[in-house]
């Protein structure tokens, strides 16, 4: 098993910490899994994170200069590694400015990914800051349980309104209520709304435009034949979606949502090279 | 769309209704009284005034004259309620509170009375929120009798000349101790803490003395911990008159200019501290 990459170009750089940052604040621990061309970030549901799971995918071509990998075999050409991402992401604060930063993948007292950021100097001899992020290496055995969650076969799907109001609007909201009810329809409709012994309030979205998803699986057969004005509903932790809207830094060119009624609300916000989704499950 | 299922204007059940063009001409106003969860609400022809009151010993009154509302309607002589300020004051934000130049949350307001939610209505760039927060019944207020004719001393300062002085007060002080006098030392602040007293005091002729009208001379001490919530006023506002009647009840008025240049007012009462014997004077 053998990983080495690197990055040269500071913009690269900067963007691929953006999304480690992102990745940091919505996942105390995460796997990460590599493969040949592909970088991904996983969190699977599990009961103690609130059942909510992300999928976050990147090209590692869109970031890194070189990028090595062999897997545990060749026709398993994959490496799974769980890690805590903020190391990564405190790894990655120090290289704000740097020449270069290399990653790989060592095993001297226990498995680690060493971080070593190469920082510009006015002399000859280089200064090189060497992070070691203590990682798990994840036995075949268990690949399967980060298999990529399917896109469900939701009620409605919608385009998201500009994320930075909505981000302010949701932490007022979580102030006063511990959930949230998202609700949309496919007329570009989508309401948020708290109801408290206080107060109760709704904010109103419109125009937000619904996407065509091709009809290349089945998976929008239940939002085929819905009345376009009935609106699908989902009741959420409003922490849970605060966490996403104030974590996100991926500045997505594209960010919509699908909900399956009183089940799941699937987020995806789509940068050209990056991906990430974020399942919250609906509360009872 | 619940705007449009709003009725017509001229048949509207309102006991109380307005719009505001920027909602942060209200917030701002409202923070600078936000020291308890819950205000009361006075609304008359005239504007809406704001009550919140702490220990009984201390009272902030924000008056929002009906001239800065666009529209401004009371059906009744008065309409009182009280309300969960923290509640309001999130939803008059909820847009965020640093608007983007060029944009504001315009706002209609409406209380159907007695019983009934206050409506709010915010609207920012076509997106549009609806917030009913539930009232309550009204508190008994304080009467602090603090009118204009039993003024004994009156000086109106600069605000920026209280705001340094406010900023730099020894918290460990129990006491703000204000000496006001037609003779020196004319107006000054004391404190009484753990490193000992400070003395601050401002020269009847200071350029950040607006006016100066005092008849007697006059000591007294307010806790620092009921006069500390005043601060967020003091820093909106531009002038600040500070007035002591006979049984030496302090007010401060502060004018407060909002972005539009109009003029609004929030008003501090506080009792003196009983504790304060001759002997210590």
């Amino acid at each position: 098993m053998r990983f080495r990459a690197k990055i040269v170009d500071l913009a690269c750089l900067n963007h691929f910490s953006r999304v480690i940052n992102t990745i940091a604040k919505l996942a105390k621990t995460c796997t990460l899994r590599l493969t040949v061309s592909k970088l991904y970030f996983i969190l699977s549901d599990k009961v103690a994170n609130g059942g909510v799971s992300m999928w976050c995918e990147l090209c590692q071509g869109n970031f890194f200069d070189e990028f090595q990998m062999e897997g545990v075999a060749a026709e398993h050409n994959e490496i799974y590694l769980e890690l805590v991402p903020d190391n990564l992401s405190r790894a990655l604060r120090t290289a704000q400015s740097a020449k270069a930063v290399k990653i790989k993948l060592t095993n001297k007292h226990c498995p680690c990914l060493r971080v070593a950021v190469e920082l510009p100097s006015l002399s000859s001899s280089s200064r090189i800051v060497t992070h070691d992020i203590p990682v798990g290496i994840i036995p075949r055995r268990l690949w399967n349980d980060f298999r990529e969650p399917s896109v469900p076969d939701f009620d409605v799907s919608i385009y998201l309104p500009v994320l930075k109001t909505m981000k302010s609007i949701v932490e007022r909201m979580k102030n006063l209520s511990n959930s949230i009810v998202i609700e949309a329809n496919l007329s570009g409709e989508m309401n948020l709304k708290i109801e408290t012994d206080l107060v109760s309030i709704t904010t109103h979205f419109k125009d937000l435009g619904n996407p065509a998803w091709a009809s290349e699986d089945g998976c929008q057969s239940s939002a085929q034949n819905r009345d376009l004005e009935s609106m699908a509903e989902a009741r959420i932790d409003i922490k849970k979606l605060q966490q996403l809207l104030a974590g996100q830094q991926v500045n997505p060119t594209k960010a919509l949502c699908n909900i399956v009624s009183k089940r799941i609300v699937h987020f995806i916000l789509l940068h050209e090279d990056v991906s990430l989704q974020y399942y919250i499950p609906a509360l009872a | 769309m619940p705007l449009s299922a709003q009725p017509a204007s001229s048949a509207e059940p309102y006991v109380l209704a307005a719009s505001l063009d920027n909602a942060r001409h209200l917030s701002s106003l409202l923070r600078a009284v936000h020291f308890q969860d819950h205000a009361t609400c006075f609304a008359t022809a005239n504007g809406l005034r704001v009550t919140v009151e702490d220990a009984k010993c201390i009272q902030a009154n924000a008056f929002i004259q009906a001239e800065i509302f666009q529209e401004y309607t009371v059906q009744e002589e008065s309409v009182t309620f009280r309300i969960n300020l923290s509640v309001l004051l999130d939803c008059l934000t909820i847009f965020g509170t640093s608007s983007l130049p060029g944009t504001s949350t315009a706002l209609r307001m409406c209380y159907r009375g007695y019983g009934y939610p206050l409506m709010l209505l915010l609207e920012e760039g076509g997106v549009v929120t609806v917030c009913k927060i539930n009232t309550q019944e009204p508190d008994e207020l304080l009467d602090f009798d603090f009118c204009s004719t039993k003024v004994v001393n009156k000086i109106i300062l600069q605000s920026e000349g209280l705001r340094e002085a406010f900023a730099e007060l020894d918290m460990t002080s129990e006491v703000l101790q204000i000496t006001m006098s037609p003779d020196k030392p004319y107006f000054r602040l004391s404190t009484f803490g753990n490193a000992g007293s400070a003395h601050l005091d401002y020269p009847r002729d200071s350029d950040l003395m607006e006016a100066f009208h005092c008849n007697q001379t006059q000591t007294n001490r307010y806790k620092i911990s009921l006069l500390k919530p005043s601060t967020k006023a003091l820093a909106l506002s531009c002038k600040v008159s500070i007035r002591t009647d006979a049984q030496g009840f302090l007010s401060l008025q502060y004018m407060i200019r909002n972005e539009d240049g109009q003029i609004c007012f929030v008003e501090y009462y506080c009792c003196p501290d009983e504790d304060i014997t001759e002997a210590e004077l």
